[in-house]
């Protein structure tokens, strides 16, 4: 097992290495004076070369590649051009709303999907099949911005159920914090919830059909323990699988969410950032979020013995 | 979709007999009529009863809608059911050069490092690499150190999309290379770009099709995603993403100005999406089992 997870750190290594090496090279092979368009149009030439000093950008690109990773290495995500503050302490001090967010989303997309997708598989080509798969279809192509203007519209101005937008600490307020993270939770869940049901349905039809089934049922095993305990124990596999890959459609999902109902975290970031073109802010998030990709999706192939003893590597 | 792919009856072609494929599939013809409007609506935008899009009238702003403004009209007083009527043309156009783009080079890319093993490892750890970066924030950092422009926003949005037409393609060539008939191309002395041509490439279409129509939505998607944050088609230009990010400061009085557009948004992405499926259950019926 030890070795088993060195190997899987080590493997890691050359990813989050080309991601770099392909964050490093954008700013360096983009078309035109990168410096010239942060600065924008109205900008000096002394602003433009003092943006391409502190962008490192007049340096030798070998020695500019080797300071830029030994700065990674230490943490150092590079410095707000706008600001002046170290990337790293923006995305401390902005990171809680997002977390927040991504937890209650998948906490919620799991809890609602999974039942959805084991019903619908048990259930096989009934109607109630049929509903969840239609549901997973639309849910799969509306856009998270669009269904959250809709939540906003009957749920916060329409019925009054719920605040219009903002977000509360759940360690100052978990009240406030819950009427205010529904809507932006059931607007990015959607996506996950067609996601997880989807391949829910197709891993439990799957195990379904396997001999051991036909034999707890033969033994008389309630059916309620025939699918959770012998077929969607066994569907977990593929099923978390999706989880980890959804999370990159989740970091987009977050941006514009945060967008959609004010909530102040790194997706509001990444929006101040390009109104106020300031290009470290980005590229840090950027490595932030890829790198954070990368660790669960190393963390979901750990998880995997524990789910199924069968895999040993 | 449904649950079960049938059997199709021999000789069925994809646009023979579908009277029966209509009656198997009322979702996906209903969604392929759907995108055929979306599409006519754009190429005849200015014969639906629009007016210029970008005609500003201080005079008419924030009218609900009535018989000379059907959707109403937004806080410049432009007439909303035209600038959605002239988005189609943004987001389809966007959808379908993305779509062409980013399956050339995948397939380009995909066949060299199917073929030859030396690039292989290489191209593939880029592409690994590639997949990591959050899509959206891959393409808001593109457009923000290129300046947003039509061409800058369509580049942003091709390049994330490659790596998974990279990794289909490949998958195909790496189980086509084994094949009887290639192998029989090999002895033969058939040199390698007529392999290629001849016998892999038309073994990746019914897959490359599929894959046009999911990434198509995906690029309508992200393009709409850029506009709204303020990173994608320069504002003057009446886009989807646009009027729904001009009109959030006056969403609690006109919500109209959000929910038209957004509503068109979702409808032309569930109807690609559906009529992906549907291609997909008919050309590439392995992938359709799978999933």
């Amino acid at each position: 097992m030890l070795t088993f997870i060195l190997k899987r750190v080590l493997a890691t290594v050359p990813v989050m290495g080309v991601v770099a090496l392909i964050v490093f090279l954008l700013l360096r092979l983009s078309p035109g004076d990168p410096a010239a368009v942060i600065a924008g149009d109205y900008a000096t030439a002394e602003q433009i070369e003092k943006i391409r000093t502190q962008l490192g950008l007049n340096q030798p690109i070998l020695v500019q590649f080797i300071s830029w990773l030994g700065d990674l290495a230490r943490g150092d995500l590079g410095v707000s051009i706008f600001s002046n503050l170290p990337v790293s302490t923006l995305i401390a001090q902005r990171i809680e709303p997002t977390l927040m967010l991504a937890f209650t989303t998948i906490t919620f997309s799991v809890v609602v999907a999974v039942p959805l997708g084991v019903l619908a598989a048990w259930k096989a080509h009934s109607w109630i099949d049929r509903a969840v798969m239609v549901f997973a279809v639309v849910g799969f192509s509306m856009p998270v911005f669009v269904l959250g203007y809709f939540l906003i519209y009957g749920f916060a101005l329409g019925l009054r159920w719920f605040p219009v937008q903002g977000y509360r600490s759940p360690f100052v307020d978990p009240g406030l914090f819950v009427s205010h993270i529904t809507l932006p939770t059931i607007a990015l869940s959607a996506i996950f919830i067609a996601l997880i049901a989807r391949i829910t349905r197709a891993s439990v039809l799957e195990v379904l059909e396997e001999d051991y089934i036909r034999t707890a049922r033969a033994k008389g095993q309630a059916e309620r323990k025939v699918l959770l305990v012998h077929a969607l124990r066994n569907a977990a596999v593929p099923i978390v699988t999706v989880i980890g890959l959804g999370v990159a459609l989740l970091i987009g999902g977050v941006v514009v969410t945060e967008s959609v109902f004010n909530i102040p975290g790194l997706g509001r970031l990444v929006v101040d950032a390009i109104q106020k073109r300031d290009y470290p802010i980005i590229q840090g998030l950027i490595l932030f979020f890829s790198f954070l990709y990368i660790a669960l999706n190393f963390l979901i192939d750990i998880a995997y013995t524990l789910l199924d003893p069968r895999i040993r590597y | 979709m449904s649950g079960t792919v049938k059997a199709l009856p021999v000789g069925a072609t994809l646009f023979g007999q579908w009277r029966p494929l209509a009656a198997r599939y009322p979702l996906v013809l209903a969604s392929a009529v759907i995108v055929l409007l979306f599409v006519l609506a754009a190429l005849c935008a200015p014969l639906l009863w629009t007016t210029d899009p970008l005609a500003l009238n201080p005079l008419n702003r924030l009218k609900p809608p009535s018989a000379a403004n059907w959707f109403g009209t937004d806080q410049f007083g432009r007439d909303l059911w035209t600038r959605t009527v002239f988005g189609a043309r943004v987001s389809l156009i966007v959808g379908v050069t993305v779509a062409i783009l980013s399956i050339s080079i995948g397939l380009v890319i995909g066949l060299t490092a199917g073929y030859i093993r030396l690039l292989d490892g290489i191209v593939m750890r880029v592409m690994d690499g590639l997949m990591a970066i959050p899509g959206v924030l891959l393409a808001i950092a593109l457009v923000s150190l290129s300046g947003a422009s039509r061409f800058t926003v369509i580049v942003a949005i091709t390049v994330p999309e490659i790596p998974r037409v990279v990794r289909l393609v490949r998958a195909v060539v790496l189980t086509v290379r084994e094949e009887p008939y290639v192998e029989a191309a090999v002895a033969a002395g058939t040199r390698l770009p007529l392999i290629l041509i001849r016998h892999v490439l038309p073994n990746c279409v019914p897959a490359l099709i599929v894959q046009a129509t999911y990434v198509c939505a995906s690029a309508m998607l992200t393009e709409a995603i850029l506009s709204f944050l303020g990173a994608g088609t320069p504002p003057e230009i009446p886009s989807w993403g646009n009027m729904m990010a001009e009109g959030r400061a006056f969403f609690p009085i006109a919500p109209r100005i959000i929910l038209f557009p957004g509503a068109a948004l979702a409808l032309m992405i569930l109807a690609v999406n559906v009529l992906g499926d549907g291609l997909r259950d008919r050309l590439d019926p392995k992938l359709a089992r799978r999933v």
